[in-house]
């Protein structure tokens, strides 16, 4: 190894560092003994018992995932959709309302949908939740389903249909398996992105719509009510993002890089 | 791909698949957008939100329009824009807040180059795992890896004490940690890094090594092949990657919120507290459009420069 690779190899075991330590602090502190977070002080699963004994903590977490459930079902549908169009015809408005969400910071988004929900008269809660984290989840749904028909080949619909197969069977008996992998990857995407989701619940939730996120932001925001039950939450939290996306990158490689 | 020529089957169909997105964004996206830009021009109410624009007959449940044309001019007006202009002080914050973005950037540059260029140059394998482990963290929870950074710059922690400690040897006062630009700056990198990673990665892949070996054949040392070779070819990524990290830290709230301190607001602090606070609605919008056109202006140089270097190939 000569002495510049040396040099390149210890720059990005310092990155990497940096990328995991700070995680991995996040979680040891999740068994320590202590209501600090501070120092270590002995092996403890209080604050897992503690958790499951939260009646907020457990409200939160099963509003995110029926918010998530419900936002994974139909950004799916909708973002399969708009990556087929998109793929299909060359279309002006779609490309544009599918992409500018994912590209414009989540706060301006967030802050538009509050105007818009209390115009309506809307109350906030679940509902709007739901409701907004579709709409950002959509343009995720269709990049990845678009880039599964790209790397798709198209003679094997013509020969469908070559074949005498109709439009919609050539679509239901071909394309529709062959960009499965794209699908599936999609719709973990979009129920990840929305149990995750911060910002923009943050502008359309209202009184008593709790979710995961906003009682970790409540509790970290106001240092009397913290504990490491937030370590607990969050450690637990990110087992189930880590299995998801260990599963996309399973089902399809290319899904997860940033376009 | 060749375009067919549609029938009437293949029009309805095209409508069929490409409405449901489409009036699902316009009406979820596209139309709180333009409310909001509307709400710009208007009053704040007095309990907050906006001046309504209609009222209700409590006796009739008759719903009556106050804005005419004679009357518009109490319910229009430039002022919410003039008052950006007037007070410095939002012109410091956003300019502050590109200095913090900007910074973010440069450092994440710097984080992620070495990185992306080491992965870029291992075998497939090592390369899926060590991409993998780049996007890893970025889909952990937001408000965590945030959360994180509290534990690690709060007052009590190890690295807190060792710092003073250091410190302390050469005779200088302990330092807060949390609660500072510093802190906010190291979780605007944190987060964002990826962002940077990804496209520079996919970039330096793509470089032909042969350049290198004929660069070195013709006495280059390791800066000069760096400098002369790698750099200009991976400029596309470069820019790819400036636009991926900017244009949110830009817009961060929730990071100087939890690890700044009073004098580290950024522009998404000042909009999150129009909106929820002082509940000033049109100032609120006033902001926001700010930072989208801020947002349009880095998005479309970016863009440009990007394609200025791919030109040159």
């Amino acid at each position: 190894m000569n002495k510049v690779s040396r040099w390149v190899w210890g720059a990005a075991i310092g990155v990497y560092a940096f990328l995991y330590l700070p995680l991995a602090i996040v979680v040891l502190f999740s068994f320590n003994d202590s209501n600090l977070n501070a120092e270590w002080v002995g092996f403890t699963l209080k604050w897992y018992v503690m958790l499951f004994n939260d009646e907020v903590m457990l409200e939160a977490a099963l509003n995110t995932l029926g918010i998530g459930l419900v936002t994974c079902v139909v950004a799916t549908v909708l973002g399969t959709l708009a990556g087929y169009a998109m793929y299909k015809w060359r279309l002006r408005l779609l490309p544009v309302l599918v992409l500018t969400p994912i590209a414009i910071p989540e706060i301006l988004m967030g802050v538009s949908l509050l105007i818009f929900f209390v115009m309506l008269n809307m109350t906030l809660g679940l509902v709007s939740i739901t409701l907004s984290h579709i709409a950002f989840c959509i343009g995720f749904v269709a990049i990845v389903v678009r880039s599964r028909l790209q790397g798709m080949d198209e003679s094997l619909v013509e020969a469908a249909r070559d074949l005498g197969a109709s439009p919609a069977m050539a679509f239901r008996k071909i394309t529709l398996p062959l960009i499965m992998p794209g699908i599936i990857a999609g719709a973990l995407m979009a129920f990840t992105l929305s149990i995750d989701d911060f910002v923009i619940s943050f502008f359309t939730a209202g009184v008593g719509s709790n979710t995961l996120p906003l009682e970790i932001y409540s509790r970290v925001k106001v240092p009397m009510k913290l504990n490491p039950e937030v370590n607990a939450v969050s450690t637990l939290l990110m087992m189930l993002t880590l299995s998801l996306i260990l599963i996309v990158s399973r089902v399809a490689p290319n899904a997860l890089r940033a376009e | 791909m060749s375009k067919p020529v549609y029938g009437r089957v293949g029009r309805f169909a095209k409508w069929l698949i490409s409405a449901p997105p489409l009036v699902y964004l316009l009406i979820f996206f596209a139309l709180p957008a333009l409310i909001m830009m509307f709400a710009a021009f208007r009053f704040p109410g007095d309990y907050g939100g906006l001046l309504p624009l209609t009222e209700v007959d409590p006796e009739t449940g008759k719903q009556t329009v106050l804005i005419t044309l004679d009357t518009w001019r109490d319910y229009l007006t430039f002022e919410n824009f003039g008052r950006f202009f007037e007070d410095a002080i939002y012109l410091e914050l956003f300019i502050k807040s590109f200095w913090y973005a900007g910074l973010t950037t440069l450092i994440c540059l710097i984080l992620a180059y070495p990185l992306s260029w080491l992965i870029a140059r291992s075998n497939k394998k090592t390369r899926d795992l060590l991409v993998l482990l780049v996007i890893l963290p970025f889909w952990s929870n937001f408000l965590i890896r945030v959360y994180a950074w509290m534990i690690i710059l709060g007052p009590q922690s190890y690295f807190s004490r060792m710092l003073n400690g250091f410190l302390g040897w050469f005779g200088i006062e302990p330092v807060s940690l949390l609660f500072s630009q510093f802190a906010v700056i190291i979780g605007l990198v944190y987060v964002h890094l990826p962002f940077m990673v990804l496209p520079l990665y996919a970039n330096l892949e793509k470089h032909d090594m042969s350049l290198l070996d004929a660069a070195q054949d013709l006495g280059a040392n390791a800066w000069q092949r760096f400098w002369k070779v790698t750099w200009p070819l991976s400029l596309p990524g470069v820019w790819a990657g400036v636009a991926l990290v900017f244009i949110p830290a830009l817009g961060m709230f929730a990071i100087p919120d939890l690890l700044g301190g009073t004098n580290s607001m950024m522009i998404g602090n000042l909009i999150k507290q129009q909106f929820l606070d002082s509940r000033d609605w049109p100032f609120g919008s006033v902001l926001s459009i700010m930072l989208t056109l801020s947002v349009l202006l880095l998005a479309a140089v970016a863009a440009w420069a990007g394609s200025r270097h791919k030109k040159k190939d």
